[in-house]
């Protein structure tokens, strides 16, 4: 070895070795912060079975920085999601509540419900679409993020509920669909023209007090649970846990719940058979229709 | 300041062998001295902020296998025009004080040294005609600057996204190394997507986006490379000027793109950019790039790729003159070379350890070859007189990298890559004129990660064996060796701390 590299080597290590003195917990060492409430679990979706083990690597790569290192949703980032702003806070795994499932009210999610959110993501939030991960490793990630909380060890998960098959989108069940609108006070918040603007929107938080806003019909995107009929259905009939979104299951029938998804296509400005429908029978027909909410909120609607 | 210090001599290859494993040793234990340093940074939040982790939130390791190359979330993300498709991508949704910026920078130190170099046998007596020359090894090493990207990158409104990046060499001369618009999702469709300006050929394994950074080692070979005497200045690393259709499936498995660019390498004033190659700048020819890849699921082990690409293109072989004096952009004689190949990006190990392989087949016309004009024919050519034969130069390349990520924070890098001259555009030329044999090993260790700034601790040995030939490497030094089949060894060391901010 040549003398002067090796003097340079030497002053360069000696430089590090005094560097390094005292130096302080480096944020290399974020992995072993990781702590999860139970012990390795598994998910099973289709003919996958996920593994907590690999999923805490991805959990790392890909979660950590807003869902944090103990699943609280206090990553380093998510003190950048202002609520206020309509930007969700990161969902918080320790209580194990969640928004989108098949199962009923204040039951656990089945293991596909979260390996569809964390593929669907979550329009309008920082939650993007992690499809690029493959089956295998999204698996993974439900079988680790269910280490979390101990809900998962100690509770049942709930029984998917039944989706009927969906009627006929017809003007009929449009027009039943908007007087359940109307009779169930839906446009309390989600305001008349399905806006999101209800007189209650602004006082709505969720369960740990952050302020939520309903969602607006009017812009179009895809919904918190996906994009279709038989979504829209079940959101009414598992309702949204942990918001001020509830179950209908208990309080409306199967047929009055399609009359209500497709009543609220109508509301969103898409080409729907929906809004099809509607557009043709307005045409003739709109004097004759009572505005939404007008009872309760006298100038409100339309 | 660098200090040159001149060694005498003809080396054995063998000894040249053992004193770079010495040195690999010695550069290694140099590293992991210094590894400790790292650790002294302060551990508070960085305010740096990268444009898109400053957007979105998330950790470089999110879009990053280890950055800057993309995993296959990054480039997903990339495909639909840097957007997460959350309806919340237009810069409306912004706070106004948001501006995405990027600067990145990597202070280092680097030894360099490459021998078998014609130096003048005395300093100050030119070498000519052979006399008074001599074969000797020089070196070079000291603290140095890279050059700086100053990245301003993002969505104009929904759908449609924007890249302006004026990039600098050390002494800040700039230039733009991209600049672009491009319409995504048009007609609704992730298959079409439209983009116009400068920008990167949709290479599979992007140079761009690369792990090394040594002169030496921050290049690949076979994207630059043309045999010795060629006068085609295309390298498939290179941004191009032009536009370009691309395509991708939802979560980019299968992707396409078809560009047409201009055919002067990229040169800005229809060629007058690059004034020290008035010649190669034509104003009257595009090529075209074609790529395709296609992606599968491995499980745990991630994703597999692999894809095939070509590029056609023309090359001026002289220019129209005024007085003597070239014409920019007026280039004459277009002749036509082609590039071709396949590369993959494999996953293994729980997607611990990603593989890239690459193979490239060149061709170059025979003009292009022997750098003469096309106006007359092959035989009123000298070189080309018996028994030496002018021919097309072809030849093949390629290379096979490997990544070891020990965490998203630390990787461990390799790289072989070769280049064989399949036919020599002079038939008298000796077979293995050209060739290339290249070599690369080294690390980095990101000791932050979150979704603020972005800091790498890099270091790197990188050699290549050059027969006959200038070394390709990023400082653009060096001299072919005295006899035509000579080896010239191109050796670089390199520690530095890598930032973006």
């Amino acid at each position: 070895m040549r003398p002067r590299l090796a003097v340079l080597a030497l002053l360069l290590g000696a430089a590090g070795l005094l560097l390094s003195a005292g130096a302080p917990p480096c944020f290399a060492q974020i992995d072993i912060n990781i702590q999860t409430a139970t012990g390795p679990m598994e998910s099973h979706i289709g003919n996958f079975t996920g593994h907590s083990e690999p999923g805490k690597a991805y959990y790392r790569r890909y979660c950590i920085g807003c869902h944090g290192p103990i699943g609280d949703g206090n990553g380093e980032n998510a003190q950048w999601f202002d609520p206020n702003f309509g930007f969700a806070k990161p969902r918080d795994f320790t209580l194990a509540t969640y928004k989108c499932r098949s199962t009923p009210t204040g039951t656990l999610p089945t293991d596909e419900d979260l390996y569809d959110a964390i593929t669907r993501g979550f329009v309008t939030t920082n939650m993007p679409q992690w499809r690029p991960l493959t089956e295998q490793q999204r698996a993974d990630l439900v079988a680790f993020i269910k280490t979390f909380s101990v809900k998962w060890t100690s509770q049942k998960v709930g029984t998917p509920i039944n989706v009927p098959p969906e009627p006929a989108a017809n003007i009929e069940s449009i027009l039943r669909g908007r007087e359940m609108f109307q009779k169930m006070q839906c446009w309390k918040c989600h305001g008349p023209e399905g806006h999101g603007d209800g007189p209650s929107a602004p006082t709505l938080t969720d369960s740990k007090d952050n302020p939520i806003r309903p969602y607006n019909f009017a812009v179009g995107s895809r919904f918190k649970c996906g994009e279709t009929n038989q979504d829209l259905y079940r959101i009414f009939m598992t309702g949204l846990d942990g918001t001020p979104m509830p179950s209908f299951a208990d309080v409306i029938q199967p047929g009055d719940a399609w009359d209500l998804v497709h009543f609220l296509r109508t509301l969103q400005p898409l080409e729907t058979p929906e809004a099809k429908a509607w557009k043709e029978w307005i045409v003739t027909h709109g004097k004759e229709l009572k505005p939404i909410g007008a009872e309760e909120a006298p100038g409100g609607g339309k | 300041m660098l200090k040159h210090c001149f060694k005498s001599g003809r080396t054995t290859e063998l000894g040249l062998l053992l004193r770079v494993v010495a040195r690999i040793f010695a550069v290694a234990w140099a590293l992991l001295a210094l590894a400790p340093a790292a650790q002294a940074l302060p551990g508070g939040k960085v305010l740096a902020i990268p444009a898109f982790a400053r957007k979105y939130g998330l950790p470089c390791s999110a879009c990053h296998t280890a950055w800057p190359e993309l995993n296959n979330f990054g480039q997903v993300f990339r495909d639909n025009g840097y957007q997460l498709m959350n309806d919340r991508d237009s810069p409306i949704w912004q706070n106004p004080a948001y501006f995405p910026i990027t600067i990145r920078i990597t202070p280092n130190w680097h030894l360099e040294e490459t021998t078998n170099q014609q130096l003048d046998a005395t300093p100050g007596a030119a070498c000519t005609s052979g006399v008074n020359c001599v074969s000797r090894t020089v070196q070079a090493n000291g603290f140095d600057l890279s050059g700086m990207d100053f990245w301003n990158t993002g969505t104009l409104f929904k759908n449609i996204s924007f890249s302006v990046l004026p990039s600098s060499d050390p002494t800040a001369t700039f230039h733009f190394e991209n600049a672009f618009v491009r319409f995504d999702n048009m007609a609704h469709t992730s298959w079409l997507n439209f983009r116009f300006g400068r920008f990167e050929l949709d290479n599979l394994i992007s140079e761009k986006r690369f792990l090394f950074l040594s002169n030496n080692g921050g290049l690949y070979q076979t994207y630059h490379f043309v045999p010795a005497g060629d006068s085609n200045d295309f390298g498939i690393g290179d941004n191009q000027l032009g536009i370009e259709l691309a395509g991708h499936s939802a979560n980019s498995y299968t992707r396409y793109s078809i560009a047409v660019v201009s055919s002067n390498e990229g040169s800005v004033n229809l060629g007058a950019g690059a004034p020290s190659l008035p010649n190669v700048n034509s104003g009257h020819t595009y090529d075209v790039s074609l790529a395709f890849s296609q992606a599968f699921s491995a499980g745990s082990q991630g994703y597999e790729r692999i894809g095939a690409y070509a590029y056609v293109g023309f090359r001026p072989t002289y220019a129209l003159t005024s007085q003597g004096t070239p014409i920019f952009g007026e280039g004459q004689g277009n002749e036509p070379f082609y590039r071709a190949g396949f590369a993959g990006d494999l996953f293994f190990l729980n997607s611990k350890l990603e593989l890239l392989p690459y193979y490239l087949h060149g061709y170059d016309n025979v003009y292009l070859g022997i750098s003469e004009p096309s106006t007359m024919p092959l035989s009123a050519y000298p070189q080309c007189a018996a028994p030496a034969v002018c021919r097309a130069p072809t030849w093949n390349g390629g290379f096979l990298e490997a990544h070891y990520y020990y965490s998203p924070q630390f990787v461990f890098i390799a790289r072989y890559e070769l280049i064989r001259m399949a036919q020599q555009a002079i038939s008298t030329n000796p077979g293995n004129q050209s060739n290339i044999d290249a070599y690369s090993v080294g690390y980095r260790w990101y000791p932050i990660m979150f979704s603020r700034a972005g800091l790498a601790f890099h270091g790197e040995f990188s050699t290549t064996k050059n027969i006959g030939i200038i070394p390709l490497s990023l400082d653009g030094v060096g001299l072919p060796p005295l006899a035509a089949n000579g080896k010239v060894w191109s050796s670089s060391a390199f520690v530095g701390f890598d930032f973006a901010f």
